[in-house]
């Protein structure tokens, strides 16, 4: 193992070692599933609908299955026996949420831009789509309905069975006495009541899908590559919906180039694989294009947030009403109602709030791609509502942002802190997370250069942004999903095998796509286990290898299948010391385990190795009674409490205000997810989703006509930044250990995603706040910012400052 | 992003590509650097059946002193452009804005003669081009001809080049010690420009290009009139998108890029000027 730091501690946990999985990617021989060789597969194309709402009168595919090399072509119609069941839901977030069917090819009408209508099976990609352009439908289209609350109206229904478009309501009111949200705000001395949109993204992992459907020539076996977060899930969906025997179905997630929620979930292309390989009996396999992804996988967020704050003279928080509208798009995937619930515990953040919270969200729908989990899924949306609208409520009561945040922080010493939702917060200290980040970015000289620069008829305006965040992630615990009518547990499962020879075999049931597992499991068991960690092997992604797992998102991979490996190495050494007591003649209270050795205690030149007792394990001539052969553990951890990371970023940039061109100065981002397995990686994860949230404040937005045709279905039009379009990242950490679980560890996957939005966006808004300006939307393009300058200055006084 | 069939004959000569494009006539195309036929081809915008590499044509690869002007031959790609000598002392607004064309891969495959002939309005070299005078030459069937970059740019994609003709050589005037420079606005590196300007100025004489300020790259000639006529370059800057008329798209409405091009125009001129 190579290090790039000198160790920080004599422990392998905490140290920066290189990513074991690294190499085969930077070389190019990790095997993604496009790359896989399969003879005689036939290759899928899926024709798409251009309407966003449209009857379908007629197809005519004649033309198309008299191509040479085109071995089938079927329609919508010509497969609906092939489906047992509707594409899954897994989340009914009400009893009376409306669910419409949605079948893997539209049969009778299409929903939105992107619908799948037919599918053609040929000898090569290239035949596959000019077949697809050879098939003629004829259509009866009707107005779409794009715009939210154009939806909500129910001018026009995206399913007229339906009898509207609203999907279902769904509250949390929390009141200590009835009527004390608005009692609060009736007696509050400031209010704020703001709006803010949150657009939809195109997740655009790196990787596009892709699809290798591969039924054994006897027996009824299938085995099924995809490009997917949850294999897991996956293959019990896959059962369901489609009436194969689950023991006969392997799924494989192979090298899989990024998700970030995009591949939580089942998708049309994944069953139209597996039933069309069963029923051709040949492999099949479905390769999506860069254009294809941006309207065939989902988008995320998608929503309109209505805040209302109240707070008391002091400048403390004394109520918070907020009412969302949720854009599902045209169906319901796997997850989609649920997602702008899972923000729903964290609108109140990092404060102190009594209980007077009232919370509602309606699910609706559109003619347009469905939404679904996006990096943070639900979590960015509600801090950055809380932390714009704090910082437009410090406005009002007159106090610096960071000040205003500090009077309304749960004290430290109030942990762990049952928050007025009635969830647990283990741990936390926000007022040393943000002394740190106030401290890197040099707070006040900033705010002093800031009063030095942005005088009249300065062009260029310095504005500081600060945002600061609890996460709600390592999704478990399995009870609350439960109360959340989630219908799929938060557990994780870890085998540790450590084979004859002491090198070590770990399944994990989490699947990693980007995210270090491989390291960092083989450091946690390093550790526990004294050995090195490149004599770690971790198994995961393939549900006949790892046939336990619920898969890897919502920042849950460490919190929960992390600990589930640390939890299955205590079990095999309790086991290893049962062996050692044995040969050694000890009393197994008196071992001591150090540094992979055991020791007797007071008896120094007694010792056992482990890997000697591996071997011993495996010949198992000289075992306790009733002892098993072999080292193996295995252990399903389902958490008692969710993880709950926190920190503060920071963001400062510099507007041009005759252009409206943001430049971002400087990022600061202080992230405290507790112990730190390996910072590099920790780093890693900031750095990534730092860029995806600041992407979503200046960059991205999926931009749909009033047809509902995706205007950015390219990388030329859909704004991903490169490395050249983001500052340099300055990372700092603290560190308060998860009291939760033994490792003490909190996820991090989302966090920066979660930060970043908000941080810029006040950022933006505090520099423009002399010139009258308020608020600024999302994404903050030049153009954007120009407006919102305009529009300013025309209702400000001539002066540039706010009447 | 699959692109349909089409077939590919590579030339080894200006004289074999015009021939080629005579015999397979209007479903024929020249590639060369690919950078914006092969886009559009993946996306099915455009479905030549025959492609005729033009892209090894290395005699067509070229940057000379002719003199009064630079000659760079038309298969020169944008980083050899951006990194000439000659270019740099003689004409370096031009070595500079080429130097701003998308990005590094873009710069190593792009060509100077793909990039006029595709006659982009949003692309960065027509519009420079076009401020700094500069003479096209194009070799047909019928011999050479030049044609003045003032009269080449018909609307979108379109220009005078005939679909028979090769365009071989674009000639730059020298700029003779004139402030020039090159304003490109955009909001990732990579990007097109949303609004660009290309200016120098010598004296009273000076020439402002617009980048995306229409259905072609627009020679802003009411600013240099305003600066011949004594105006201040404040006062002739406010004349920036007179002589424009730009559409709106998702990164800027109508407004805005009038406005983008008078600001830009400004600070072009303040440095072209200082
Ligand atoms: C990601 C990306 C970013 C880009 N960013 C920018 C940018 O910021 N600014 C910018 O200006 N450009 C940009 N471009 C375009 C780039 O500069 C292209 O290379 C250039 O526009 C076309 O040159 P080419 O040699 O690739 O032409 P090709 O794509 O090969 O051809 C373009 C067209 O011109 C015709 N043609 C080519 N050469 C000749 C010739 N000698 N005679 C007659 N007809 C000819 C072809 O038939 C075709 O119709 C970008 C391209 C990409 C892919």
């Amino acid at each position: 193992m190579t290090m790039t730091d000198a160790p920080t501690a004599t422990s392998v946990i905490g140290q920066r070692l290189l990513r074991k999985e690294d190499p085969v990617l930077l070389t190019g021989e990790a095997v993604f599933a496009n790359d896989m060789k399969v003879p005689g597969a036939l290759h899928m194309a899926v024709l798409r609908s251009p309407y966003a709402s449209a009857t379908i009168v007629s197809i005519d595919t004649s033309a198309a299955a008299a191509m040479p090399g085109v071995r089938a072509v079927y329609t919508g119609a010509d497969l609906a026996e092939q489906w047992a069941a509707p594409m899954p839901c897994a989340w009914a977030v009400t009893e009376d949420m409306l669910n419409p069917p949605h079948h893997p090819i539209a049969i009778d009408a299409v929903h939105y831009v992107g619908d799948g209508v037919a599918v053609v099976l040929a000898d090569s990609d290239a035949i596959a789509h000019d077949a697809i352009e050879a098939i003629d439908v004829e259509y009866d289209s009707r107005e779409p309905i794009i715009d939210l609350d154009d939806a909500l109206s129910d001018r026009v229904l995206v399913h007229p069975d339906l009898g509207t478009n609203s999907s279902y309501t769904w509250n949390l009111l929390i009141e200590e006495t009835d009527g004390a949200v608005q009692k609060a705000f009736d007696e509050a001395a400031y209010t704020v009541s703001e709006r803010y949109v949150q657009q939809r993204l195109i997740p655009m992992a790196m990787e596009p899908r892709a699809v290798v459907s591969i039924p054994q020539p006897f027996g009824g076996d299938l085995t099924l590559y995809t490009s997917t977060q949850i294999p897991h899930v996956l293959k019990v969906m896959i059962a369901v919906t489609l009436g194969v025997p689950e023991h006969q179905l392997r799924v494989i997630a192979p090298a899989v180039g990024g998700g970030f929620g995009s591949k939580l979930d089942v998708y049309a292309e994944e069953l139209l694989c597996v039933a069309l390989s069963r029923k051709h009996g040949v492999p099949v396999r479905w390769n999506e294009t860069r254009s294809e992804n941006t309207v065939a996988t989902i988008q995320g967020r998608g929503q309109i947030q209505h805040m209302e704050l109240a707070a008391d003279a002091d400048g403390k928080l004394t109520a918070m009403r907020v009412r969302l509208t949720a854009d599902m798009g045209a169906y319901m995937q796997l997850i989609t109602p649920g997602i702008p619930l899972l923000g729903a515990f964290l609108y109140a953040g990092v404060y102190d709030l009594p209980k007077a919270y009232d919370f509602s969200c309606t699910g609706v729908f559109t003619n347009l791609t469905p939404t679904d989990a996006y990096r943070g899924a639900g979590r960015p949306e509600a801090t950055y509502a809380i932390e714009r609208a704090m910082d437009a409520l410090a406005a009002v009561v007159g106090l610096d942002p960071l000040e205003f945040r500090r009077r309304n922080f749960i004290r430290k010493e109030q942990f762990p802190y049952e928050a007025c939702t009635g969830l647990t917060y283990d741990s936390g200290d926000h007022d040393a997370a943000a002394t740190i980040a106030a401290d890197m970015i040099d707070y006040a000289g900033v705010r002093a250069r800031q009063a030095e620069q942005n005088v009249d008829g300065a062009t260029k305006r310095l504005g500081l942004g600060v945002s600061t965040y609890f996460e709600m992630c390592g999704l478990a615990p399995s009870r609350v999903l439960a109360s959340l009518n989630y219908s799929a547990g938060g557990w994780e499962a870890a085998t540790v095998r450590i084979l004859p020879t002491s090198k070590v075999q770990v399944v994990t049931g989490t699947s990693p796509h980007g995210q270090g597992h491989e390291t960092s499991w083989s450091m946690i068991v390093a550790d526990k286990l004294g050995i090195d960690p490149a004599d770690v092997d971790v198994l995961h992604s393939d549900t006949t290898i790892a046939p336990l797992g619920m898969d890897t998102y919502g920042s849950r991979s460490l919190p929960v299948g992390g600990v589930a490996v640390g939890m299955a190495c205590d079990k095999v050494i309790d086991k290893a010391k049962q062996i050692a007591a044995h040969q050694m003649e000890a009393n197994v209270d008196d071992l001591e385990f150090t540094g992979g050795v055991f020791r007797v205690a007071g008896s120094p030149d007694k010792e056992m190795p482990l890997a000697a007792i591996a071997f011993e394990a495996f010949t198992a001539h000289n075992l306790p009674d009733g002892l098993e052969p072999n080292l193996e553990a295995q252990v399903t951890y389902d958490p008692p409490n969710f993880s709950w990371p926190f920190g503060t970023h920071m963001c400062l940039v510099e507007v041009d205000i005759e252009t409206g061109a943001i430049e971002v100065l400087q990022y600061v981002a202080v992230d405290d997810c507790g112990n730190q397995v390996n910072p590099m990686i920790v780093e890693g994860q900031v750095h990534g989703g730092v860029v995806q949230g600041l992407a979503q404040a200046l960059f991205e937005g999926a931009d749909h006509d009033a047809d509902g045709n995706l205007r950015t279905s390219t990388l030329a039009d859909y704004l991903v930044p490169a490395a050249s379009d983001v500052p340099s990242i300055t990372t700092g950490r603290s560190v308060t250990p998860s009291p939760t679980n033994p490792l003490g560890v909190k996820g991090v996957g989302e966090a920066g995603t979660i930060g970043a939005a908000p941080a810029v966006m006040n950022a933006i808004v505090d520099a423009l706040s002399g010139l009258g300006v308020h608020d600024v939307s999302m994404p903050a393009s030049p153009n954007t910012v120009w407006n919102a300058i305009h529009a300013a200055q025309s209702t400000t006084s001539p002066n540039g400052g706010p009447q | 992003m699959i692109p349909a069939a089409f077939d590919y004959v590579r030339a080894e000569s200006a004289e074999e590509a015009i021939s080629l494009i005579g015999q397979h006539g209007d479903e024929a195309k020249f590639i060369a650097g690919g950078h914006s036929l092969l886009p559009m081809m993946k996306l099915r915008l455009a479905q030549p059946s025959v492609l005729i590499d033009i892209g090894r044509l290395s005699d067509l690869s070229y940057i000379r002193d002719g003199g009064d002007h630079i000659a760079i031959g038309a298969m020169t790609r944008h980083m050899d452009v951006e990194t000439s000598d000659l270019l740099e002392q003689h004409v370096p607004l031009l070595a500079h804005a080429a130097g701003h064309v998308g990005d590094p891969q873009v710069r190593h495959r792009g060509t100077i003669g793909g990039s006029i002939a595709h006659a982009d309005p949003a692309s960065d070299l027509p519009a420079t081009t076009l401020a700094l005078g500069a003479t096209y030459i194009a070799q047909g069937p019928n011999g050479t001809r030049e044609i003045a970059a003032s009269d080449f740019y018909q609307t979108f994609f379109e220009s005078a080049l005939n679909a028979d003709e090769v365009l071989t050589e674009i000639r730059v005037p020298k700029m003779n010690g004139a402030g020039w420079s090159f304003q490109k606005f955009n909001r990732r590196a990579q990007d097109w420009a949303i609004v660009g300007v290309a200016a120098w100025r010598n004296g009273d004489q000076a020439g402002v290009g617009l980048v995306n300020m229409g259905a072609t790259p627009v020679l802003a000639t009411s600013v240099a009139a305003a600066i011949a006529g004594g105006a201040s370059v404040a006062e002739a800057a406010e004349q920036a998108a007179a002589d424009a008329d730009p559409q709106a798209d998702l990164n800027a409405s109508v407004e805005y890029r009038q406005h983008l091009a008078r600001v830009l125009t400004r600070r072009a001129l303040e440095t072209a000027s200082a």
